[in-house]
């Protein structure tokens, strides 16, 4: 708790030392600032993905800032973290509706953060784009604020099914972190998988990140075809090299929760071969990224994590937002949340615009397997399927 | 119901609870040591376990590094690394010893209670401090050594990994040592006689500070050799690993009788027993209306029976008369 508390104060001061040169009358010409926010772990174990997104946007805000500048705005980007706790990213989001300069919010990366967030923002109309959560409610509450770039579980979930059926599997033992985000991928990968005749065979959910071995006594000596952990590298990596050190001979299958070089840092060679479905592909997939990624790469001095395309493809939908609304003078919450939702973009992760309730029109799903144990060519893993599906329409 | 099913991971499940058990009933010691000598619980004791991982991660790491993993025999790296972890450990605990609670051996029972919680809340953001300049890292990998994980397969359903051999004969033997240095030598005497009348015992001519000291030494060493046994067993460690198990292992110290040296053994060994056999056997019985995600559930309802009823635990009697 007392972290918790130190950090709150730090975010305040960091805040706090943002307005205050943004107060003073530094410049007659200015309109003022404009700041566009992060919000996803920058500390903690998923700290690899939330810093991908902060750092997909900082590239975007310092390529784009341009026009705003030319209107006489200052531009300034503002992460904050968020340390993948629901509590620490609304203590974050009050902060930033707090602070009237913040026209914008780039996040998170836990649905279980965005949507209790997501609840602050609403409140006063600052828009959210998500380039990373996929959970379903985030976006089913028709929220004229909330928006995602990325796909949606009840969509992925199916995928991940599906590919599972074309591996001809017939039985799966489920795993789930018991997160809004992993348990309920791993209930649409469930119901659709029976759907398919897929025997599942366990449906487990546990908060332990280090010993599986009760865990999975049971399920070895069920022996299923599959095992799909519904939820993030950092306590699934454990639980596959556990498995096979166990001498679990299932297939391994995930949600993009998977989606990082830190799953085979952890689990080495047991995850190679392993699939796992994503909302974002990565960037080789992306004819568009190349660029993006060479200046991130030069920048930055790493590969992109998955998410910093997204991210970096919301962020030009922002401040193209805060461009349109700034013409009619005053920048306000409300305009720009409105152009956001009218937005349309050829982005680097493909062509973006949001249906009525903030989902992406043309999201796309793959589905990709683990190539090698070196995290440095997470980068090879190999496309086994590459699909668009449209979201399933606001339920009334 | 698959009756066929639940027999036959009995024995396997048996295993991995006693595995966990034993380590469980090591990193009980250092509390039971401490409560034993000072009556007071030590609840940085969890943060120098973990330290105790973190120091064998990267002895290990560097020994990868260096191509001495490939080269040396297991055994070897393993004692080595395993010695090191303690001492790095028992260091730490008497440093800790020294600057905060020492000074304060004197204020009233709480408040070196609530220094103990601070140097816990200290040690974990120091750990993380450290391994993300050092390392540009949260969590650590224990690099794996393919003797530690050959596995003796009994049956479809039951094999023994070396893992789990190590942990039990490295807790086997770490026990019998501090058993015999408590019960036959001279120091052991002098812990006892601190721990029975710290005023008598130097009236004798003990130096009752070293004694503590010491006293924090061991059991720091038995922490952090349970650190790095749970490291090379579940192989992934981050600063935040340490708080669950030593929050269990503190409920199997009170469970065997806080203070009692063969009572932490057996605490730790019930409490790992019940833990495996709930996270095992919870959604097989009841149909997956429950499932693993309970099993904490047990080890601290046990703590508040236990409170409740029989305070002073299962082989508990006079708990101040016992180190």
């Amino acid at each position: 708790m007392k972290t918790l508390r130190f950090r709150h104060l730090l975010s305040a001061l960091a805040v706090a030392a943002l307005v205050l040169p943004g107060a003073a009358p530094a410049d007659a010409q200015s309109k003022g600032t404009i700041k566009i926010a992060t919000q996803s772990p920058l500390s903690g174990g998923q700290a690899a993905l939330g810093e991908g997104i902060k750092l997909g946007t900082q590239l975007a805000v310092e390529k784009l800032k341009g026009n705003l500048e030319k209107m006489g705005y200052k531009v300034e980007l503002v992460p904050f973290d968020d340390q993948a706790k629901p509590d620490v990213g609304v203590a974050n989001a009050k902060n930033i509706i707090a602070d009237k300069d913040i026209m914008a919010v780039i996040g998170h990366l836990n649905s279980g953060v965005a949507i209790p967030s997501s609840e602050v923002y609403k409140e006063v109309g600052v828009v959210m784009i998500s380039p990373a959560n996929t959970n379903p409610v985030v976006t089913d509450r028709n929220y004229p604020s909330v928006n995602r770039v990325c796909g949606r579980d009840d969509v992925q979930g199916v995928v991940g099914s599906e590919y599972a059926h074309s591996l001809k599997v017939k039985s799966a033992a489920i795993v789930h972190d018991k997160t809004q985000y992993g348990q309920s991928i791993a209930e649409f990968f469930k119901a659709d998988a029976e759907k398919k005749g897929i025997k599942v065979v366990a449906f487990e959910g546990t908060e332990e990140k280090s010993n599986f071995d009760a865990i999975l006594t049971p399920i070895k000596a069920k022996n299923p075809d599959i095992i799909y952990f519904g939820g993030i590298y950092d306590q699934a990596a454990p639980f596959f090299k556990q498995a096979r050190e166990k001498g679990v001979k299932s297939k391994f299958m995930g949600p993009d929760g998977m989606d990082s070089s830190d799953l085979t840092k952890i689990a080495g060679k047991a995850v190679v071969g392993m699939a796992y479905t994503s909302a974002a592909g990565p960037a080789s997939a992306l004819p568009k990224a190349k660029a993006f990624v060479d200046e991130y790469k030069k920048k930055f001095g790493k590969n992109p994590e998955p998410y910093a395309a997204e991210a970096y493809d919301a962020t030009t939908i922002a401040i193209k937002a805060i461009e349109d609304a700034a013409k009619g003078g005053k920048v306000t919450r409300e305009d720009v949340a409105a152009a956001v939702r009218k937005a349309k973009l050829a982005g680097i992760t493909g062509d973006i615009a949001f249906d009525s309730k903030g989902d992406r029109l043309k999201a796309q799903y793959f589905v990709l397997t683990v190539a090698s144990d070196d995290p440095a060519k997470w980068g090879d893993n190999k496309i086994v399927k590459q699909l668009t599906i449209a979201p399933p329409a606001a339920k009334k | 119901m698959d009756y066929e099913l639940l027999i036959g991971i009995f024995p396997q499940v048996l295993l991995d609870g006693i595995t966990l058990g034993f380590m469980y009933a090591l990193i009980a010691l250092g509390y039971t040591m401490v409560y034993g000598v000072l009556e007071f619980i030590n609840f940085a004791h969890s943060e120098i376990f973990i330290v105790g991982a973190f120091v064998g991660v990267e002895l290990l790491l560097t020994f990868k590094a260096a191509g001495w993993l490939d080269v040396l025999p297991w055994v070897v790296v393993l004692v080595v690394v395993l010695l090191v972890g303690m001492a790095a450990s028992g260091l730490l605990a008497v440093v800790v010893e020294r600057t905060a609670y020492r000074p304060l051996r004197h204020a009233p029972r709480l408040i070196p209670l609530i220094s103990a919680i601070g140097v816990s809340f200290f040690l974990q953001d120091a750990i993380r401090l450290v391994e993300s300049i050092w390392r540009n890292a949260f969590n650590l990998v224990y690099p794996s050594m393919d003797a530690l994980n050959h596995r003796f397969e009994l049956t479809h359903t039951i094999d023994v990994s070396v893992k789990s051999l190590v942990v039990i004969v490295a807790a086997l033997l770490m026990l019998w040592g501090l058993h015999n240095l408590v019960n036959r030598t001279k120091i052991g005497k002098a812990i006892r006689a601190v721990a029975e009348d710290q005023a008598a015992a130097s009236l004798m001519g003990i130096n009752v500070n070293r004694i503590i000291s010491l006293t924090f030494l061991i059991g720091g060493a038995m922490g952090g050799g349970a650190g790095v046994l749970f490291g090379v067993q579940y192989s992934l460690i981050n600063p935040y690993t340490g708080f669950i198990p030593g929050l269990k292992a503190f409920t199997a110290a009170v469970l065997g009788g806080i203070g009692n040296i063969p009572g932490a053994m057996l605490g730790g060994l019930v409490l790992g027993l019940l833990e495996s056999f709930a996270a095992a056997y919870l959604s097989l019985l009841t149909g997956g209306a429950f499932g693993a995600e309970y099993k904490d559930i047990f080890a601290f309802s046990i703590l508040i029976l236990i409170l409740i009823f029989r305070p002073k635990g299962i082989l508990g009697e006079i708990v101040r008369e016992r180190a």
